[in-house]
């Protein structure tokens, strides 16, 4: 163990920190002593993990800030829940039909996120920002005014009409609803499934950023000038990045989807980007086990906040201020070093 | 040291904030943090003594922080007027405990999962419609009877036995609307404004649009804005002048209405409006002028103004309490109380029952009573969940709501 690389210690403890949480909550809630409120959040939360990590990629790991990160989830969302919903019928088993889902999402989202990299990661500079920020509004839009039904035919869609439009046949079934978004989605998401989901998350990401591929993404996100000056192809290199990073989300979207019985396209706003984008910044840019145990945090913090009823969102913005300040103070990280001799050498590897 | 300081200064907040917080969340059954709950507590002396096993838990979740909380905060004061009215009587002891949803679908399944934690035995259901389509989902899986003061989605109750909805389905207001306006002869050329990211108001326009085609109503004029673009109405207001419209009808909620009287005024564009339950309350949004909102017609079921006695009681109660005129969310809550009240009076139902038990007799009950409320008489239920009482027609006059028949 101890003669270990650094990073592979780094890698193999972040592995280690998220099947022992697996074991622990799940022995905890096969024996009935975890309460309902952390049950019901279990799969929102692994969803969460997924979108924080997905978006350390883009962010942390390549550079590029992205302000749009929920329009993916919501691609990935409405697109897996669709792909569910019609093939009802065809794949009986739950789990294999919330995987083929989950794929269908990641496909969609992906392409997503490729038509918006291909023209504005060849810019230099701060545009990925300015362009996700406005393609998150405009799927947020779109989806709006999208019916899609499903029958005997096939999907049927239209666009700025109401479900009438469809036509459906007897025995068919509106799906997306326009504004009304999706009801009824059968609750397939499991916690196994939401674990699995961040299991297969980490091993992309952690491959994809110790591959040789993920040297030359850090060597542009360190210097890009340099990075081209040894023949890096900066824009394949990126969209590397950015489309895996968009495809996770979409995945991480089915699996939240499918958890709730009802989504529209609203939840998937400006706000939704922007938390995801906060539990990057506050688990350490490039830091992946920061994501993780961020993500986990800033979900649950609210709900352990009720007590204070009416005060519970100022307490909570009050307590994001307070880890904002402590874990970038150069004398607590001593303090702690101090405390946890481990995290030392941890510490000194995080990205600055 | 300046980080130091700051530091030392949040913690120090967060210490008074947290002493706050834990008066508060001792009586979880207490209405509102602040001012108005000295008073209630007064009146129902009685209910702190009766033992904690005896009264029935009741659950809720709404929007008591953030753009909808007017309808949440409302939909519990109004609960927890009749849960201290009935506790004061003495036969049957309830205790009340309302939890923020943030008009969330997520975050009212947390809070519905928190409740759950507390031992709810009866829920009231989500107040808005998205929120209520997920937790409804949660009560019929966890056999927990639930009555919705105000979602009123169809979504929420179809497929589901043991949810029902003490307000119109959005598709019932449509039409009910439509019938209305037909009736009363209120206009011929109508212009609609709809809000067409948000269930209710395009759930209401929908049906609105298929009955106003059935009973002859022109639809001269069917515009749209969304959560983002509803500052400026000066388009959709042209189109309908334009249009010729001699009525236009305002599926939505207030705030957004607010402004359209406002623009409306602006450009000198007289006409008459018409509104749905979400517009009630606009005569107590702060700084609103409310010359604006004269002559509007709205279809509630509830009139701050009846002089029937029960209704005259609450009102005066809620004043009192909370120092506003209750709007429809509030007696909505209020109805919801009474109806599981009058339920397991009939029905026998005891709080030492579980969960599930307590919801096959209210089930039963609910399909098969009778209620009169003060958001109606005669109030019956289906099997689905839907309510079925008669609409009242409410109009805005000398800044304060008064019945039309």
């Amino acid at each position: 163990m101890l003669k270990m690389q650094k990073s592979t210690r780094k890698t193999v403890s972040t592995y280690a920190l998220v099947i022992v949480a697996f074991v622990v909550v799940q022995g905890l809630a096969m024996s009935g002593n975890i309460s309902a409120t952390l049950r019901g959040q279990l799969v929102p939360i692994c969803a969460y993990v997924v979108m924080a990590i997905s978006l350390n990629l883009t962010v942390g790991v390549l550079g590029e800030l992205s302000l749009g990160h929920a329009s993916f989830m919501s691609v990935g969302a409405f697109s897996g829940v669709v792909a569910c919903i019609s093939l009802q019928n065809m794949i009986a088993f739950g789990p294999v039909r919330l995987v083929v889902g989950m794929v269908i999402g990641a496909l969609c989202a992906g392409i997503a996120g490729f038509l918006i990299g291909v023209p504005v990661l060849r810019l230099n500079g701060d545009y990925l920002a300015i362009v996700t920020l406005a393609f998150g509004e405009i799927i947020k839009n779109l989806i709006t005014c999208l019916c899609v039904g499903v029958d005997s035919r096939g999907l049927r869609f239209s666009f700025l009409t109401s479900a009438d439009a469809l036509k459906l046949e007897e025995g068919g079934r509106v799906i997306i609803n326009g504004p009304m978004g999706i009801a009824g989605i059968p609750k397939l998401s499991t916690f196994t499934t939401g674990f699995v989901l961040v299991l297969v998350t980490l091993f992309i990401v952690m491959n994809l950023v110790k591959s040789r591929s993920g040297r030359a993404i850090m060597a542009i996100r360190d210097n890009r000038i340099a990075a081209e000056s040894v023949g890096i192809p900066i824009t394949k290199y990126k969209l590397m990045a950015f489309v895996t990073s968009a495809a996770l989300a979409g995945a991480a979207g089915t699996l939240y989807a499918m958890n709730f019985s009802t989504i529209v396209a609203t939840k998937f706003n400006f706000n939704t980007s922007i938390l995801i984008l906060v539990y990057v910044v506050l688990g350490g840019l490039g830091n992946i086990r920061g994501s993780v145990i961020a993500a986990t945090v800033i979900t649950i913090l609210p709900e352990m906040l009720r007590g204070f009823n009416d005060y519970r969102m100022l307490v909570y913005a009050i307590v994001l201020i307070i880890v904002m300040l402590t874990t970038n103070n150069a004398r607590f990280k001593t303090i702690l070093s101090r405390l946890i001799p481990s995290k030392k050498a941890t510490g000194e590897g995080r990205q600055p | 040291m300046k980080k130091l300081l700051c530091i030392l200064l949040a913690v120090m907040m967060l210490a008074a904030l947290a002493a706050c917080g834990d008066s508060g969340s001792a009586n979880p059954s207490s209405a509102p943090a602040g001012e108005p709950s000295a008073a209630p507590a007064g009146e129902a002396s009685a209910a702190p003594e009766a033992p904690a096993a005896a009264a029935f838990k009741i659950g809720g979740t709404g929007p008591l922080t953030g753009g909808a909380a007017i309808y949440g905060q409302a939909a519990r004061n109004g609960a927890q007027i009749a849960v201290e009215e009935i506790n004061a009587l003495g036969d049957v002891q309830f205790e009340l405990n309302y939890q923020d949803d943030e008009h969330d679908a997520e975050k009212a399944v947390n809070a519905y999962n928190t409740l759950k934690d507390w031992g709810m035995q009866i829920s009231l259901g989500s107040v808005t419609s998205t929120p209520g389509v997920a937790t409804s989902v949660e009560n019929d899986a966890d056999r927990i009877f639930a009555i919705t003061p105000s979602a009123s989605a169809v979504a929420v109750t179809e497929g589901k036995n043991n949810v029902f909805q003490m307000c119109f389905a959005d598709p019932n207001q449509g039409s009910a609307s439509a019938q209305y306006i037909s009736d009363q002869q209120l206009g011929t050329k109508i212009a609609v404004i709809y809000k067409n990211d948000d269930v209710y108001s395009t759930g209401i326009y929908d049906t609105f649009r298929i009955k106003a085609a059935e009973l002859g109503l022109d639809i001269v004029s069917s515009t749209t804005f969304t959560e983002d673009s509803q500052q400026d109405f000066s388009v959709q207001l042209a189109d309908a002048k334009n249009n010729g419209a001699d009525l236009i009808f305002l599926p939505m909620y207030y705030t957004p209405a607010s402004l359209i009287f406002q623009q409306a005024k602006s450009m000198d564009y007289v006409t008459k409006y018409f509104g749905v339950d979400g517009m009630d309350g606009i005569l107590t949004l702060e700084g609103f002028n409310k010359e604006l909102a004269e002559g509007v017609i709205l279809l509630t079921p509830f009139n701050a103004d009846s002089t029937d006695e029960r209704t005259v009681s609450f009102v005066e109660k809620y004043k009192s309490v909370y120092g506003e005129v209750p709007n429809q969310f509030a007696a909505d809550g209020y109805d919801c109380i009474y109806a599981i009240y009058q339920a397991i009076k009939s029905g026998g139902a005891t709080s030492d029952l579980s969960a599930s038990d307590i919801n096959d007799i209210l089930v039963a009950q609910f399909t098969s009573m009778s209620f009169d409320g003060i958001t109606g008489d005669d109030m019956t239920w289906s099997a689905n969940g839907q309510v079925t009482k008669g609409p009242k027609g409410t109009v805005i006059e000398n800044g304060s709501y008064v019945g039309l028949d």
